[in-house]
């Protein structure tokens, strides 16, 4: 199986090691990952700002740099949803239709397409916070919301269970929007560094030593909350855990 | 028109500690007594669909239910009248109760008149009127819009009340009990009824098949409304009729589950023919429903049966409150149909969003609210009204994002510190960010980097 690993602009530039993790686990998995050097971001920000005409150049650019693949994964829910259901700013040639329909977001991947049953190099003996952002769990459908009455499921918790050691918390709200929302967390500050107090508290008050997700974007945000708030919440991405991160 | 300031109006809210705070937790609250509530029926998801589709197929023939509304209506001895917009409606209203002598007006809650700034047209034509819903009346006697499409009041503490009501009608500044204040208002308000040249309700069902308005109510202001006066007007909007009364069976159980996590409201009450020597009066009203009905993407917006589910689960709505949108419907709902009202002044309003998409999940009739939410941020991109600021930086981003060169160039800034972080990323307001959050710290090498050292320059795995 051949995979082209999609790393997003702000992974690349400031969580370099949640890239790194992304691609020594699917190599683990003995999955050949190739990495298309070209690849700059999904376009997600301006076309989220309404900004279609400004974000077709770099849609294009990604669809020539994935159109090649039958899998592309990523490590961010909220790009991978981008791509998936909002790549609409180009015409919609086969080549662009199938690099929408062929991209997968990480855990979707790994708990849909690889079906993974264990991950016995891993252990992560702490509390954990398991934080879906709102495309992972309202887009992609990763699991269940509060607000659909329908069965359980979660494809993040099918995976994260099986990590030796680790123990689920659960806040208050467990989907409630953390408030990062992409141009939203700038434009507008005031609602989004509240919304992301009250989400780094309530894991807090869970007694959440780690935040767990696949949304590295939600917890730069959560982060930068919980720095300034003084809380000793520690955040890490799904794929480090299941890469077997230590802490 | 000046623009509307969502985040400027936000930023006061959050400032008052207890508000944000019980506001935030008291619509949570009617957020999870609406979901106990709507997992009591097997059915509710079926419910939901059903609904979307009793509303999608009414408004794909409205002109035709509401000529057959019109037809019943006028048969049970309803006089009905239309209103293309929000001038025409105030002045039938007024026409009505001036031609007949009529100078007060007892009112139930309805917040078409709002839309229409009814109440400021009649009261300067010497018509006095009295809202009659608790929650209305403090904002009316406080001189500030509802905040919320169902629970007017929500943004105010009860000690505000108290302040509210000792400055206006007279209770004790230093009671704040909740009881005490109702019972005041109450006395307050029951000789007006008594006195009151005509009453209004708006509606939450007009019934095709049998010219008839239901209103789902709490309080039993609606019906003290309607029955005392020898008077009555409702006013409604195109949108309100559903084909029979069969259908309300599936509107009337997903409505108060929907609003405030109870099973039904108080009072459902069918308005059909006028006693006897009274008058009853039907104001059908346009005021841009009929354009919205033309939008491609908007159209389903019309669905709404104003049950403000989407408001109490809405995570910027409940740390902004209802009036830092700046108009007559806040939250989800007001995001998507303020701007039809006018683009410009409302253009902020779709970017008050983090496209969650919460809303979407809980409107009983599925309206794709977040999925519109991004739609008018497209438009509003198209006319010209994002914010300068706004729109040059997606202009550098979409210019860095698409050159490989220029986006490395951006990011390769090994062992930078703060100052050097690719601004653009963080939308060129890294000033903003950083006031209530830490600023991430760049990494010495981007994942490219990494890469291209350990696994390109290596021939294979490092």
């Amino acid at each position: 199986m051949k995979v082209a690993l999609f790393v997003p602009c702000y992974i690349d530039a400031f969580f370099p090691e949640v890239g790194v993790a992304t691609l020594e686990l699917l190599e683990r998995l003995d999955i050949e990952v190739v990495y298309p050097l070209d690849q700059t971001c999904c376009a997600q920000p301006m076309a989220n700002s309404g900004c279609h005409a400004e974000a077709a150049a770099t849609e294009k650019l990604f669809v020539r740099n994935f159109a090649g693949f039958d899998y592309i994964v990523g490590p961010s829910g909220s790009c991978v949803h981008h791509v998936r259901d909002h790549l609409t700013a180009i015409p919609q040639t086969p080549q662009v239709t199938k690099v929408r329909r062929n991209i997968y977001e990480l855990v979707e991947f790994l708990h849909d397409v690889v079906k993974v049953q264990a991950f016995p190099w891993a252990s992560f003996p702490h509390k954990v916070g398991l934080h879906n952002g709102c495309s992972t769990l309202r887009a992609l459908r990763e699991a269940k919301t509060s607000e659909i009455d329908e069965p359980y499921f979660s494809k993040p918790m099918g995976l994260l269970s099986k990590i030796k050691g680790i123990e689920f918390v659960t806040p208050e709200r467990p989907d409630e929007c953390c408030g990062f929302g992409g141009t939203f967390s700038v434009f507008e500050e005031p609602v989004s560094a509240r919304m992301g107090y009250d989400k780094v508290n309530d894991h807090h008050r869970a007694g959440a030593e780690y935040i767990v997700s696949a949304d590295m974007s939600c917890m730069m945000h959560q982060k930068g909350c919980a720095e300034r708030l003084g809380l000793p919440i520690k955040f890490i991405h799904v794929a480090q855990v299941l890469n077997g991160a230590q802490a | 028109m000046k623009r509307i300031d969502h985040a400027e109006a936000s930023s006061h809210f959050i400032k008052a500690k207890d508000h944000i705070e019980f506001h935030d937790r008291r619509l949570w609250d009617l957020r999870q007594k609406r979901d106990r509530e709507s997992v009591q029926l097997d059915e509710w998801e079926a419910l939901r669909t059903l609904a979307s589709e009793i509303k999608e197929h009414t408004l794909t023939h409205l002109a035709d239910y509401l000529e057959e509304f019109e037809a019943n209506a006028t048969r049970n001895g309803v006089h009905v009248h239309w209103a293309r917009d929000a001038a025409e409606h105030n002045q039938i209203v007024f026409e009505i109760m001036n031609s007949r002598g009529a100078r007060t007006l007892v009112k139930a809650k309805s917040m078409l008149t709002d839309e229409c700034d009814m109440r400021p047209f009649l009261e300067t034509r010497g018509i006095e009127i009295m809202e009659t819903d608790l929650g209305e009346r403090i904002q009316q006697l406080d001189d500030e819009p509802p905040s919320h499409i169902v629970v007017p009041a929500v943004h105010k503490l009860r000690a505000d009340v108290a302040r509210v009501f000792s400055e206006t009608i007279g209770t004790d500044p230093k009671n704040s009990d909740v009881h005490y204040l109702a019972e005041s208002q109450r006395q307050h308000t029951r000789p007006y009824f008594l006195r009151a040249d005509a009453g209004m309700t708006g509606a939450n069902f007009a019934v095709a098949e049998t010219g008839s308005i239901v209103v789902c109510t709490n309080e039993g202001n609606a019906d003290l409304s309607v029955h005392l006066p020898p008077l009555y007007i409702a006013s409604v909007g195109i949108e309100k009729v559903v084909p029979r009364i069969e259908h309300l069976g599936v509107f009337v159980r997903m409505l108060s589950r929907s609003a405030l996590g109870s099973p039904i409201t108080q009072l459902t009450s069918h308005f059909r023919v006028p006693r006897k020597g009274t008058e009853m009066h039907v104001v059908l009203v346009d005021n841009g429903r009929s354009e919205r009905l033309g939008m491609d993407d908007f159209w389903y917006s019309l669905k709404c049966i104003r049950c403000g589910a989407c408001m109490n689960t809405c995570p910027v709505y409940r740390r902004s409150g209802g009036l830092s949108y700046g108009a007559t419907y806040s939250g989800p709902i007001g995001v998507i149909i303020d701007p039809t009202f006018n683009l410009r002044k409302y253009s902020s309003l779709p970017f008050a969003s983090t496209l969650n998409g919460s809303c979407t999940s809980v409107c009983p009739v599925r309206i794709n609210i977040h999925e519109q939410i991004y739609k008018w941020r497209q438009i509003i991109s198209e006319r010209n009204q994002l914010p300068m600021i706004k729109k040059e930086a997606m202009q550098i981003a979409g210019k860095v994002l698409s050159s490989p060169r220029l986006y490395r160039a951006a990011v390769e800034t090994a062992g930078a510190g703060v100052e050097h972080l690719p601004r653009f990323m963080l939308y060129n307001r890294l000033n903003t960010w950083g006031l209530q959050r830490e600023v991430p710290q760049a990494p010495p090498s981007t994942f490219r980097q990494w890469y291209l050292e350990h696994r390109v320059k290596n021939g294979g795995r490092g």
